[in-house]
Formats: C-alpha cells, sequence, structure tokens
C-alpha cells in the first residue's frame, strides 16, 4: 500500500471511529431561506444596478438593436482584434457582422485550436466576447458554463470582456439557478464560473484597484 | 525563501509570542495600519448586514449546512473522492504537510515543474510548500496580489483574507521600488497593481503548474471550488499544464445547494461584498476535444490534526470555519497587536483554537491565554463557532497536561503579584462598605492618578488609562431611582 492509501485509511478510519451518537447529536434544523421572486423588469435592474456598483458596463438592447449597439461599444473602446467562438450562436452572428460590414468592425480571432497553440497570440488580444448561461439578479452575478466551442480563457485573458445575457435567462438567485438548471443531475461542465464583474484587487492598503489579473473592463449586452 | 521556514510555529515560545505582542502594542504605525483595516472592514460587514434577525436565520442556516457537513464527515470524503475520481480528478491523503509537501513535489517531478504559480491557500501555507518547494529547486510565485507583496519581503500573512494588510502605501510602494521594479513607477495603489499585472501575467504564461487551496469541495459532483477577486485563481487553475488543489479535509459540503448560503456568508463576513468578482467550480481536467483548461487535476486532501479535533464534540466545531476572517477583523485583542505578534500562520481568534490542536497544546497552547474572552468573534462567525468555549477547554486541557512543576502552575501560572491582586479584590467586593469606599475615592481621584506611577507605568505604556467617571455606578443606579433588586 503507498503512504496515501494508508493515510486514507487511517484518517478515515478515526473518523468513522466516533460514536454515531456524537456525530448526529441534535442538529438544529436548517430553514431554507425566503426566496426573492422578482418579475424580469425588477431582476433586470437589481442585477444592472448589482453590476454598475462593481464597474460593470451594461448596456440592454432588444435582439435586433444588438449589431449597433455591439458596434459602438466595439469603436467606443477602440477594440482592434476580437477574440470569439465562431461555433457558437453569438459568434456566427459576430462572424456574419464581419462579412457584411468589414471596415466597422474589429479584427476577429476564432478560438479553435488548443491554448497551447494560442497562448502567445491570446495574451495580445483587445477583447473578447462570450455567452452566457444565465445571469443572478441577487448578487448581480452572470453564469459561465465554458465548453469545447467557448473555451474557459476567454473570459479571463483579454482586457475586455463582452458578455451576452438573454433578459429571460436571469435567475433570483443562485440556488435557483442551480435547481432549475438541474445542475446536479445534468452534471458539471469542467469548469463552471459566476463572474460579477471586472476584476479588482484591495490587497494594497484597502484601495479598491479594477483590472488586476483578469480583464479590466466587464461590458454586459442585456437582450430583452 | 529559507526566511519563510523560520515562521515555523514548532519554533515558537511563550515569551518569544511575548516579546512580539509587546513591541507590536508599542508600534505606533503597525497599530494605526490594523486599527484603519479592521475599522474599515467592520463597517462593510455591518452596512451589508443592516437586518438583525435576518442575519441570525442566515448564520443559523450556514451553521446548521457545516454542522450537518460534519456529521457525515467521512462519509462525504468518500464520496467526493468517489465523484472526483470519476470526474478525473486524482484524489492523495496525507495525514501530516510533510506528506502533503511530498505529493506535491512528486507531482512537480513527473511534469517537470520548474514554475509554479499559487492562487491564495492558507492550507499551503500551513504547509509552508513555498520554502519546501525551493528548497527542491522549484520556483513557486504567489499570484494574489497581497501574498505576492509578502512573498516579495519573506512575511507570513498578517491576515487570511488580506495578507498584505500590515503594510501601508508608503511601505509597499518603497518595496515595489526596491524589490519589484526599480524602473516603474510605483507611487499610487493603481501603479501598482498594473506593475505586477504585467509581471505576473509572465509568470502565468511561463508555469508548468497551478497550485490553489479549495473553499468548498462538493462531494456531490466532486467539484471544486474557489473564492475571488482577481483572477489569479483562475489563471492558476486554468492556464498551466498541471493544477494541484491542497485542501483540509473540513472543506468538503455535500451538495450544489449547499454553496449558496455558504458563499454568501464567507463573503459578506469576510469583505463585506454580497459577492466576490468570480467564483470558479471546477470539476475536473481538460476533456476530450476541450481546447484549454489544465491536463492532470490532483486534489490533496490533508488531515493535519484536523481528524483527531473531530474526536472531541466541543472541539469539533472549530472545523466548522470557513475561514471568512471576521473573527480577527472584529478581536480587540488581533486590532492591538496585529497578525504577526502570533507568529503562527492562523492569527486572531480563529488560529488562537486552530493552532494549538493542529500544532500540540504543549508547544503553542498559549496562544488560548491570549484572549479577554470577550465573545466579540462568537457574535459575527458566520457559522457560530463557541470560540470562547473552545479557548476555555484548550486551557483548561493545558494546564492538565504541565507537570505542576513550580508553585506556580498550581495557580494556573499567576504570579505572585497577580495573586496578590486578585485576594485584594475578592476582599474589597466581599465588603460592601469596603467597595464603597474604594469606588467613591477612585471616582474623586482616579483621573488624577498620573500614567507614570510605578504600578501603572508598565500597564499604561502600551495602553490608554481608563476615564473614570465621577459618581461610582451604584450611586448613578440609585439616582436614576432603580431599585437595588
Ligand atoms: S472562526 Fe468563524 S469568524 Fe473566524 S474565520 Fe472561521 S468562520 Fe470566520
Amino acid at each position: 500500500m503507498n503512504e496515501s492509501a494508508s493515510s486514507r485509511s487511517r484518517i478515515l478510519k478515526r473518523l468513522h471511529g466516533i460514536h454515531s451518537q456524537s456525530r448526529f447529536a441534535d442538529h438544529p434544523e436548517i430553514t431554507e431561506p425566503q426566496s426573492p421572486s422578482w418579475t424580469t423588469e425588477e431582476k433586470i435592474s437589481r442585477l444592472k444596478s448589482m453590476m454598475e456598483s462593481v464597474h460593470s458596463e451594461i448596456h440592454c438592447c432588444s435582439e435586433r438593436d444588438f449589431d449597433t449597439v455591439f458596434r459602438k461599444v466595439a469603436d467606443e473602446k477602440s477594440i482592434a482584434s476580437l477574440l470569439y467562438a465562431k461555433n457558437t450562436q453569438l459568434g456566427s452572428r459576430i462572424h456574419s457582422l464581419k462579412q457584411s460590414t468589414p471596415e466597422k468592425m474589429p479584427e476577429l480571432v476564432n478560438y479553435d485550436v488548443t491554448i497551447e497553440t494560442m497562448k502567445k497570440r491570446i495574451f495580445s488580444i483587445d477583447a473578447s466576447i462570450t455567452e452566457t448561461l444565465g445571469g443572478i439578479a441577487e448578487t448581480g452575478s452572470l453564469i459561465l458554463w465554458p465548453s469545447r466551442d467557448e473555451p474557459r480563457l476567454m473570459s479571463l485573458i483579454p482586457p475586455i470582456h463582452l458578455a451576452v445575457l438573454q433578459a429571460e435567462k436571469i435567475y433570483n438567485t443562485f440556488s435557483e439557478a442551480i435547481d432549475e438548471g438541474r445542475w446536479a443531475e445534468k452534471g458539471m461542465p469542467t469548469n463552471a464560473l459566476l463572474i460579477s464583474g471586472p476584476s479588482k484587487t484591495a490587497d494594497i492598503e484597502q484601495t479598491l484597484v479594477y483590472g488586476v489579473h483578469g480583464p479590466k473592463q466587464l461590458v454586459v449586452f442585456i437582450i430583452q | 525563501m529559507s526566511a519563510k521556514a523560520n515562521h515555523s510555529p514548532h519554533r515558537l515560545s511563550e515569551k518569544a509570542f511575548f516579546e512580539s505582542s509587546g513591541s507590536a502594542l508599542k508600534d505606533p504605525k503597525l497599530r494605526r495600519n490594523f486599527k484603519r483595516a479592521m475599522n474599515g472592514l467592520m463597517e462593510k460587514r455591518r452596512d451589508i448586514f443592516p437586518d438583525a434577525s435576518e442575519l441570525e436565520e442566515t448564520r443559523g442556516r450556514a451553521g446548521g449546512i457545516r454542522r450537518k457537513t460534519l456529521a457525515y464527515f467521512p462519509e462525504l470524503l468518500e464520496k467526493l473522492e468517489a465523484n472526483c475520481e470519476s470526474n478525473g480528478i486524482r484524489v492523495h491523503w496525507a495525514e501530516t504537510t510533510e506528506q502533503a509537501n511530498q505529493i506535491v513535489l512528486e507531482i512537480a517531478r513527473s511534469t517537470n515543474t520548474r514554475l509554479a504559480v499559487k492562487g491564495k491557500s492558507m492550507v499551503s501555507e500551513e504547509m509552508h510548500l513555498n520554502a519546501f518547494l525551493e528548497k527542491h529547486d522549484i520556483e513557486a510565485i504567489e499570484s494574489d496580489l497581497g501574498e505576492y507583496i509578502i512573498q516579495v519581503v519573506n512575511e507570513l500573512p498578517s491576515h487570511i483574507i488580506m495578507p498584505a494588510i500590515h503594510k501601508n502605501l508608503e511601505e509597499i510602494s518603497q518595496l515595489f521600488q526596491e524589490k519589484v521594479d526599480p524602473n516603474r513607477s510605483s507611487e499610487s495603489a493603481e501603479e501598482m497593481t498594473a506593475t505586477a499585472r504585467l509581471i505576473l501575467r509572465q509568470k502565468f504564461h511561463d508555469a508548468d503548474m497551478g497550485i490553489s487551496g479549495v473553499n468548498f469541495a462538493v462531494a456531490e459532483t466532486g467539484t471544486l471550488c474557489l473564492v475571488e477577486n482577481e483572477g489569479n485563481g483562475r489563471f492558476s487553475t486554468t492556464l498551466p499544464k498541471v493544477h494541484v488543489a491542497v485542501m483540509g479535509i473540513e472543506k468538503v459540503v455535500e451538495s450544489l445547494q449547499d454553496l449558496p448560503p455558504l458563499l454568501k456568508m464567507l463573503t459578506r463576513s469576510a469583505t463585506g461584498q454580497p459577492i466576490t468578482t468570480y467564483f470558479n467550480m471546477i470539476s475536473g481536467p481538460r476533456r476530450e476535444g476541450e481546447l484549454d483548461g489544465p491536463e492532470e487535476v490532483h486534489l490533496v486532501l490533508l488531515d493535519h490534526g484536523r481528524s483527531k479535533i473531530y474526536e472531541d464534540e466541543l472541539l469539533r466545531e472549530t472545523l466548522l470555519c470557513i475561514r471568512c476572517g471576521a473573527c480577527m477583523n472584529h478581536c480587540p485583542v488581533y486590532t492591538r497587536i496585529g497578525g504577526h505578534a502570533y507568529n503562527a500562520v492562523y492569527p486572531g481568534p480563529i488560529g488562537k483554537i486552530l493552532t494549538p490542536q493542529i500544532e500540540g497544546i504543549e508547544s503553542v497552547g498559549y496562544l488560548a491565554n491570549a484572549s479577554s474572552l470577550c465573545g466579540a468573534c462568537v457574535e459575527v462567525c458566520p457559522v457560530k463557532i463557541p470560540i470562547t468555549d473552545i479557548l476555555l477547554r484548550l486551557r483548561r486541557n493545558r494546564v492538565r497536561k504541565k507537570n505542576a512543576r513550580h508553585w506556580t502552575d498550581l495557580n494556573g501560572g499567576k504570579s505572585l503579584m497577580e495573586l496578590m491582586t486578585w485576594k485584594g479584590w475578592k476582599q474589597v467586593l466581599s465588603q460592601p462598605s469596603l467597595y464603597r469606599t474604594q469606588a467613591s475615592l477612585l471616582s474623586r481621584i482616579g483621573n488624577l492618578l498620573p500614567a507614570q506611577i510605578p504600578v501603572l507605568r508598565q500597564w499604561a505604556r502600551s495602553r490608554s488609562l481608563p476615564r473614570f467617571s465621577k459618581k461610582p455606578l451604584h450611586r448613578l443606579v440609585e439616582e436614576a431611582g432603580i431599585d437595588h433588586e
């Protein structure tokens, strides 16, 4: 038996050795929290104000207006190169946008090879755009569920992260998202994430500074 | 970084603790830094919990979830292991920190690791992992900004959430100039953050291995969760080819649904934030066809005395801790002496109960004495750990363990002066007339006593003298018309 295995059996033996009466002694009942149930409008406004309070930028628009709003943001932020995932719905939309109005669009970089091949390049891209699985109104968070098509580093390395959120996919709470999305039954992806703003730190004299290791800016398009 | 190893609590002594806390008390800059920081953190926590009854309810729920977890502790660990393994995470068990270090080293060797980037992890501090890897020619770089700062100057974290809180802007700016990048301007927090971003992005890019802690490990799905604001945890666990997560075995929880209330209490109690920027849920290495993520994920489960702590019903509650740091933010002792005076990995109230239990009550049991038992920590602890009860138990255990070799030990280690003082106090308190005379005397002349007189001098050196009220309490009560009973 190797060392890890014998440590394992000693640790577990000690824990199992505790008399069950002592282990299960009077545990208080765990009450269910009162869960808010907001309307879609309320959820949007809650999420928006929570996220804005930590320096995220929120644009609400209709499905139809997205192209215009997106191009305006890209232009204002002088985004010259954009990392995207061509195989997603969003990706193909961005792709056709580039084809129809190439002069008004940044250079597109498709994330379709492994990070080992992309590594150098990815650190020099200005921005990325990703879909989201949903949002959480209570805490002002986006749920990201990276996949083969939309790898996890997209939302981390480029200094600007643009994320698209469907308004009807905003849950009241984290707990509701787990339940309704049936996360436990469906099984988790290799890396699920809640993102609630651009990266930040307060490690120097408690001064809040945005953009430490991850994105310096987070822009969310809420599609109504 | 061998200096770091010198901080090992094994070499600590009660005498050294008295000396270091004494000199911390006499360091006005340090006291200012801590006071300002702790006041800020307390205020933020207060603001995010405006409703006292709701707070009580949430604490009850969070504590209940943690207690339920401990009731099924071994079963949940087995389930966690099984589900992690079926997700492709390799699980290792270590009884001691030496074993845990050895496991990390073996993984590093088998993957040809030269450079490891680290996310913030208190368990890795407990292991003194950096110093260990360094000895074996593996560079381990802290990437949390606060941890990075203290690594540059070879110090222990002074706070479990804000490791560099003992330093002010000026001091950090100076160390950036001297040790990080003399060519860049490092005056403001923004400039220093930008410098660190540049340096550490290169390290993330180059690293062979990422090392992280774990805030919660979900048994039901084999998911490792990390709570952070900076994104360095995400970098460390995503970019390098190998990810090693180290966790104390008590970090297990049963289900995904346990996460929301615990996360809520953790971020709110720690820094008054409704949520952190990132909540990272990792359930395995890169899958077939995926383009990024580590190729190997390892989980090191560290015991280091925890299964022993579990044996006792009261002491077991120590394992409920979610490491939010609220107990230190609210601790009058911690705020005055700062995190380094304890010379231990975990400072403050949680450290006083945890350190003696994992490092040995004979060697560091004195930490349990460094408390006035005011109970501020118990009031704020999000999982309701009875810290003061545990402190008292540890004190008792320690006294029992000590041999009564010296006569003072019969009195729990009290000095002659202390004994006499308590005797006199008892006399006064048990005779109403004596008590009244003393009280009215003190209320008249108490404030005139100069801090320099011999009996007070030593006491007042690191404290401000209290102000005596003009009228004793019993007089005030009489005047207010409140009856004796
Ligand atoms: S003992 Fe309680 S207050 Fe202190 S760090 Fe642990 S959970 Fe937080």
